[in-house]
């Protein structure tokens, strides 16, 4: 087990160092610069700007540069969006909210998905199941941002006399937090259920459950005391990533709600091109990631005993 | 296996509870600034969002780059900056009512601020000194006083190369300022001193007739030495020490910037809100429905569907804004080294299309470079700069027909008949609606007018700016709004080899004008030679091809009064009232 964590700790130092020189060779690929605007400054200013923040260097110097600033946990200061605050300081800033939202998103849609999954299970072949079906079919294949901007069109003040939710975030306000949760967490919800829904049907087909049935146990023991335990394994595989990507990744729903949270930032700093903030918040996000997938495989192996990490279990 | 079930619990418990802190820790944060959203403003009656009576919202953009004046470079940043710092001179109400607003907004006009007088002189040398005589009893938010020095240090600061500020070029009259930008001399020589604590100097290479609106610019506040030193001082109320009518409250990154009125003020009597909150959103959508709901009171972005609608129902306000929406040609580039060509190109294009039937908003055709509202020689008592000049092709419906047969004529004359032997020719816009909605039509006009084949391309914004920086394009889509109201803010951009000269234009004769008026301290001749500058890059040359002429438009709340405006884009909620 030591040796395996060992192991699995190496890989996510290297994968994350080979995604911070992608994403450096990248950003700098792209054409534009953090100085200009429609009006830009003199070539004079731009120089200086340029010299001062050791743009003006090959690339590999700066990254060179970078990686020893990074090992020495310095992730440097914006250069644009938010002129001389440190990118760690932006982050932890903005962080929360996105994870605020994330976490009530996410615990919606285990909360709602799981339970719906079991029951389209339970009632199979049942109109309850076709409705199921339609309903996480639609959310599967309906993008983030479109239903983000239904809610916000209709729910909002956009239909004469329909003003549920404010259509300004206010921290403070809980109502703000009803619809960016909402969206964010329809898509996991309707993939957890039919995920729940699969699972739960291949559980019930095993011969313990036919045991369970023989013994003249009831249905609701049956579904959640056994089948549902095993049902939850390839569930748990998705929702490793799906926590890591909720958290950080609800840009789309930052932007259409105009959430002051990581994600939103993320993609403002890539326009921005300001380079230390893009480097820090893709550095943070990945980093996430790949801890999140981390704690994943190892609670995997704890439910279910059958796994074997240490033999091609990466 | 029981061991095992305890681990597993142990392992989930610990994830859902880091998951849970870092919900704390937002709650926690949200906080961190004093004063909370709804924290009611003393003695203000509070309404159904929970805010005062006296508070007001209002929305411009999302997070600004910076609220430290000589770094900010955004018209939302320079209104939030109006509100927390003042300049020598200032802005104030006229009282006169501003075209197009329907009552709700009233022209600004420059005064005194910070200065109460100022007195010009010329000295032998030519250079002209304008001594300013500060007020009595001006102080920082902290309760210290404002000095000529700290004028001296904040302009110096701006034109510091170590400060890098993209406007450090509106103190380029000053003596020296130039050098200094350019590193060749130390920022402690520039043009400016402080003989005492109440007398600032400031030495002109010649007299700048918009000198004194230069005084007024966001760029040109002062800001205090001990505090820029900390170079976080502009996040955090605790820090953020400013001498405006305003100081800073809550700051909470791109959600909001709200103020309350600075107890130090000279002038905090006269004050209308008990706070003004700058609401950090970019989303045209819920911007529209922050301003139906009622949580902003004030808004200027809306979805582009939208406008003919708000038009329609007499709801938005539309206001002069000094500025040109207009096509760059690459004059060093073949087939638009050819002036025939450029002209040819200009006067194909159906204005009052463009206006009526896509940007929607009270554009007004251009017919010229330098937009309406820019002051001549008179000021502000006679006919404009636009007017004067007159236009350099006639805009005029009835007129299109004749200016399309003039501009094929034109293409013969270049060599290319009906469009035969006309290169297929790209023309770029950066990636937006509106700016889409214009390219295709321009394509379609030329297509139809000159026969010539024009395909479109559209690059993400910062991209497009390199590339058109560059010139390494045939036709792009350009605008330009002024820094301060004269021509000059539109004309010396093309000088051979200037920073924005993104048509890559060059020409000796219209160098020598701008030069020549640069240094020019009549009045009447300056203007003079400014009008001739404009025929030679748009009369003769046909270097750049005008469109229209921007506007403001704006919703505000019905219960506002008290708002005014300068036709440079800033607006001003220092005297609103409300009922």
């Amino acid at each position: 087990m030591a040796k395996y964590i060992l192991k699995r700790v190496l890989m996510a130092v290297i994968t994350l160092f080979v995604v911070i020189c992608l994403t450096f060779f990248l950003m700098n690929a792209v054409p534009g610069s953090p100085w200009l605007s429609e009006r830009s400054p003199s070539q004079a200013t731009i120089d200086a700007l340029n010299a001062k923040y050791g743009l003006d260097k090959p690339v590999i110097v700066q990254l060179g540069m970078y990686l020893n600033d990074l090992l020495h946990l310095d992730f440097r200061d914006s250069i644009k969006m938010q002129k001389d605050r440190p990118v760690l300081d932006i982050i932890a800033n903005m962080f929360p909210i996105s994870a605020k939202i994330g976490v009530i998103s996410i615990l919606w849609a285990i909360l709602v998905g799981v339970p719906l999954g079991c029951l389209a299970a339970y009632r199979r072949g049942t109109w309850v199941d076709s409705l199921l079906r339609v309903i996480s079919t639609v959310g599967i294949s309906m993008p983030g941002f479109v239903v983000a901007t239904l809610l916000l069109h209709t729910l909002t003040g956009g239909l004469p006399g329909v003003n549920l939710f404010p259509a300004t975030f206010v921290a403070s306000d809980w109502r703000s937090y009803v619809l960016p949760c909402l969206s964010l967490g329809f898509y996991p919800m309707c993939y957890l259920s039919r995920q729940t829904r699969t699972a739960m049907l291949d559980s019930i087909s095993q011969e313990y459950i036919k045991t369970a049935r023989a013994k003249g146990l009831k249905n609701g023991k049956i579904i959640f005391k056994h089948a549902l335990r095993n049902a939850l394994i390839p569930v748990i595989t998705y929702l490793g990533p799906q926590i890591a990507f909720t958290l950080c990744g609800g840009f789309v729903v930052e932007t259409v709600f105009t959430i002051p949270g990581l994600g939103r930032y993320f993609v403002q700093s890539i326009t921005n091109r300001d380079y230390p903030l893009i480097m820090g918040t893709t550095i943070f996000l990945a980093a996430f990631i790949i801890i999140m997938n981390l704690v994943v495989d190892l609670l995997y192996k704890l439910v279910d005993p059958r796994i074997n990490l240490s033999k091609g279990g990466d | 296996m029981n061991k095992r079930k305890a681990l597993s619990l142990l392992l989930a418990g610990t994830m859902v509870a880091g998951l849970l802190a870092g919900c704390g820790n937002g709650a926690q944060n949200s906080n961190e600034t004093p004063g909370a959203q709804n924290s009611p403003a003393a003695g203000g009656e509070t309404t159904a969002n929970g805010t005062t009576a006296n508070e007001i919202t209002v929305n411009f953009a999302s997070e600004p780059e910076s609220l430290d004046p000589a770094r900010n470079t955004t018209v939302d940043g320079s209104i939030m900056i109006n509100h927390l710092f003042e300049g020598l001179m200032t802005w104030e109400d006229s009282g006169e009512e501003t075209a197009g607003s329907n009552g709700t907004c009233n022209n600004a006009k420059l005064v005194p601020g910070q200065a109460e007088s100022y007195d010009v002189t010329t000295n032998e040398d030519g250079t002209v000194t304008y001594t300013f005589h500060l007020r009595d009893g001006i102080k920082w938010s902290d309760g210290k006083d404002v000095t000529a020095q700290d004028f001296v240090f904040s302009w110096q600061r701006l034109v510091s190369p170590d400060t890098a500020s993209d406007y450090s070029n509106m103190l380029s009259g000053v003596v020296n300022a130039i050098a200094i930008t350019n590193g060749e001399m130390d920022p402690s020589e520039l043009g400016v001193a402080a003989p005492d604590e109440k007398t600032f100097e400031v030495t002109l290479v010649n007299d700048l007739p918009y000198f004194l609106e230069i005084c007024a610019f966001p760029s040109c506040m002062p800001v205090r030495e001990d505090v820029v030193s900390d170079t976080q001082w502009t996040y955090s109320p605790e820090t953020f020490v400013s001498n405006g009518a305003y100081k800073l409250d809550i700051r909470k990154t791109n959600d909001q910037i709200s103020m309350v009125p600075n107890e130090n003020y000279y002038g905090v009597e006269e004050l209308g809100p008990d706070r003004i909150t700058f609401k950090l959103m970019d989303n045209d959508n819920a911007i529209l429905n922050g301003f139906k709901s009622g949580d902003l009171d004030f808004i200027q972005s809306m979805p582009v569907d939208e406008v003919a609608g708000l038009i329609a129902s007499g709801d938005l306000n539309i206001v002069n804004y000094i500025g040109v929406y207009y096509v760059c040609f690459n004059t060093e580039k073949a087939p638009f080294d050819d002036p025939l060509v450029r002209e040819a190109f200009t006067l194909a294009i159906d204005r009052n299309y463009m206006v009526r039937e896509i940007t929607q908003a009270g554009e007004m055709p251009a017919g010229g470079f330098v937009p309406s509202g820019v002051y001549d020689a008179a000021g502000t008592e006679g006919e404009d700069f636009r007017t004067v000049g007159g236009n350099y092709y006639s805009i005029s419906e009835e007129d299109y027909e004749a200016n399309c047969e003039r501009a094929r004529e034109l293409l013969a004359e270049a060599g290319y008949p009906n469009g035969e032997g006309f290169p297929v020719v790209e023309y770029l816009y950066n990636t937006n609606d509106g700016h889409k909605k214009i390219a295709e039509a321009l394509q379609n006009m030329w297509k139809t007018v000159l026969g010539v084949e024009v395909t479109l391309n559209n690059q993400e914004w910062n991209a497009f700016l390199q590339v058109r920086k560059d010139g390494d394009y045939a036709i792009c889509r350009n605008g330009w709004i002024a820094d301060y109201n004269d021509p000059m803010s539109f004309l010396d951009m093309w000088l051979t080899g200037g920073g924005n000269n993104d048509a890559q234009y060059s020409n000796e004769n219209f160098d020598n004008l701008i030069a020549q008026a640069r240094t020019e301290t009549d009045a009447a001749k300056r203007m003079e030679l400014l009008h001739q500058a404009e025929d030679q890059i748009i009369g003769t040359d046909h270097a750049l091809c005008p469109i229209y002429f921007y506007t403001q438009k704006y919703l505000l709340a019905d219960d506002i009064q008290g708002m005014y405006y300068t036709p440079l884009g800033y607006f001003f909620f220092d005297k609103c009232t409300r009922g």
